[in-house]
């Protein structure tokens, strides 16, 4: 690791003005972060501890829930509110990492976690595009299962790993932010960026922006949602391809739905293609795998991940169903 | 800056870069808690802050200024075990010894969890206040903590004896 200087931010408008340097990196619960900077991987000459800021869950007066930046993802999956209203969002963090890593996480970071491509964590042996832009990328030849079957460049095949991003991108999540420019605030499924020919750009996010909270808005349906990953174990593995989806259905329509794919790309991948084909349309599985379909028309395997397709395509079409099933 | 370590308070380290694992380790001298793969990948380096689980080798020491940290050493000695201590040995909950003081920092947390009523992947209902304790919940509690040997069966038992001895009774009857 290389040496930096370590404070605490005593609140939002702290933590913006003690990031001005560049080389300044926020501090969640440090799970990530802690394990790249000993990876070499990430180099900041500071950090600002930033897990004591925001930690509260609000009920807005529409509905809707304010959760801040510092709640950690075991606070948040245990959440009376999330767990009933939310379901998908409680699945989707309990399926992720240990109890101990869920109870140091923080949302904030959890968001912003960097990928698990092996090539990206080899810091002196291997060459890649979003570690050092230009130097190449060895996920494209090499073990690439775990890697994007959509929206991939030549630059870069890794995924984004968050399951919490997944659901949140399902929920219509809006993600706030606080910089030297003031706030603003976008849909968690916008946050995350496809490669392209700059890879070493994971977020819009610009340097010195804060995460300070995530916002579910009001959404009835949201109460039948779900999450399935699927994975090599049953436990502590991250996902292989993973399926956040909501499903209203009334009088034999399909009156609204939301689904998000995890796994399959450098975010959280939200199945916009799939949502258009199924609305107002009947809730059988014949429609769920058409949607699939449509949904992974322009996915494109790499040597070692091809199986992740049909996968894909059987896991979405499993998800709605047990929604579906649930709703009639 | 100080951070209190089984009761006694202790300066943190100057140099922000150790990390609390290190710090138990190699500054107090606390080898109880061990160092597996210090990634997060083993759960070896389980200690319990505040009575919260967490992996200590994946956390700055500076982190945790004014926080009240558990280590193995702080749950029971030789001649005065912790219950789950004891269980762990009657039930050969272990063979090599290096993943168990993790394995129980870990449960105690977990058995507070499971007294708030936090939900877990294998949970089906998520609205239910309380948890039932099947073997397949402690199992999905315990997956951040791998064991070399093999010794899953004992731990689970020794810590469904401590914790659950009503489900570890149905299932011995089964
Ligand atoms: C062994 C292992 C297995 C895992 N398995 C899974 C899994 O199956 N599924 C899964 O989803 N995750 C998994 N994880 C990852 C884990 O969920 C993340 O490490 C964790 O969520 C990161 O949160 P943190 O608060 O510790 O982030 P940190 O490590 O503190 O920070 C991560 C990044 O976010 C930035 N950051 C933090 N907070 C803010 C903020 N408020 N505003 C702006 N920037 C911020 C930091 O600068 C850093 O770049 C696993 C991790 C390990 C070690
Ligand atoms: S040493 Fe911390 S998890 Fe392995
Ligand atoms: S007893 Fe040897 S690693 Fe668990």
């Amino acid at each position: 690791m290389t040496p930096f200087r370590y404070s605490r931010a005593t609140d939002v408008a702290d933590a913006i003005r003690q990031s001005g340097d560049c080389n300044t990196r926020y501090l969640g619960g440090g799970t990530n972060l802690v394990d790249l900077m000993r990876e070499t991987v990430e180099r900041p000459e500071a950090l600002v501890d930033v897990s004591g800021l925001s930690r509260d869950i609000e009920e807005l007066p529409d509905g809707g829930l304010l959760i801040g930046a510092g709640v950690r993802n075991t606070a948040l999956a245990e959440h009376r509110s999330v767990r009933t209203r939310y379901p998908a969002l409680s699945r989707a963090i309990l399926a992720g990492a240990s109890a101990q890593i869920r109870n140091m996480a923080t949302v904030g970071g959890n968001l912003l976690q960097r990928t698990r491509c092996a090539y990206f964590y080899d810091d002196d042996g291997s060459r890649c595009n979003k570690r050092l832009p230009g130097q190449g990328c060895d996920a494209l030849e090499g073990f690439n299962r775990n890697h994007a079957i959509l929206g991939a460049s030549p630059s870069c095949v890794a995924v984004h790993p968050s399951d919490m991003a997944v659901a949140l991108a399902a929920l219509d999540g809006v993600v706030h932010l606080h910089g030297a420019r003031g706030e603003r605030s976008f849909p968690v499924a916008d946050l995350h960026r496809l490669p392209g020919d700059r890879p070493d750009v994971d977020t819009l996010l610009e340097p010195g922006e804060l995460i300070t909270a995530i916002e579910l808005p009001p959404l009835p349906f949201a109460a039948r949602s779900t999450y399935r990953k699927v994975r090599d174990r049953s436990s502590y593995a991250f996902a292989l391809v993973s399926v956040a989806a909501l499903l209203d259905v009334e009088d034999g329509r399909i009156r609204d739905v939301r689904i998000a794919l995890g796994g399959v790309a450098h975010k959280p991948w939200r199945a916009f293609k799939a949502e258009e084909v199924l609305r107002g349309g009947p809730p059988r599985a014949a429609a769920f795998t058409a949607a699939a379909d449509a949904e992974l028309a322009d996915a494109k395997p790499l040597a070692g991940n091809g199986f992740k397709i049909e996968l894909a395509r059987r896991t979405i079409a499993a998800v709605l169903g047990e929604l579906a099933g649930e709703t009639a | 800056m100080t951070i209190t370590v089984n009761g006694a308070a202790v300066s943190l380290p100057n140099d922000p870069r150790v990390s609390l694992l290190d710090l138990l380790r190699e500054d107090l001298h606390l080898p109880g808690t061990k160092k597996g793969c210090n990634q997060g990948a083993c759960g070896a380096c389980t200690v319990l802050v505040d009575g919260e689980r967490i992996l200590s080798c994946l956390a700055l020491a500076v982190q945790f200024e004014g926080r009240s940290v558990t280590t193995i050493e702080g749950l029971g000695m030789p001649g005065a075990l912790h219950p789950l201590q004891a269980a762990f040995v009657e039930h050969d909950g272990f063979q090599c010894g290096y993943c168990t003081p993790g394995q129980i920092c870990s449960a105690i947390g977990m058995a507070e969890e499971i007294r708030r009523g936090v939900p877990s992947h294998v949970t089906s209902d998520l609205s239910s206040e309380t948890i039932a304790l099947s073997r397949d919940e402690l199992r999905e509690r315990m997956s951040g903590n791998l064991c070399r040997c093999g010794a899953h069966n004992g731990i689970i038992d020794a810590i469904a004896e401590t914790f659950a001895p009503k489900t570890a009774l149905a299932e011995a009857a089964e």
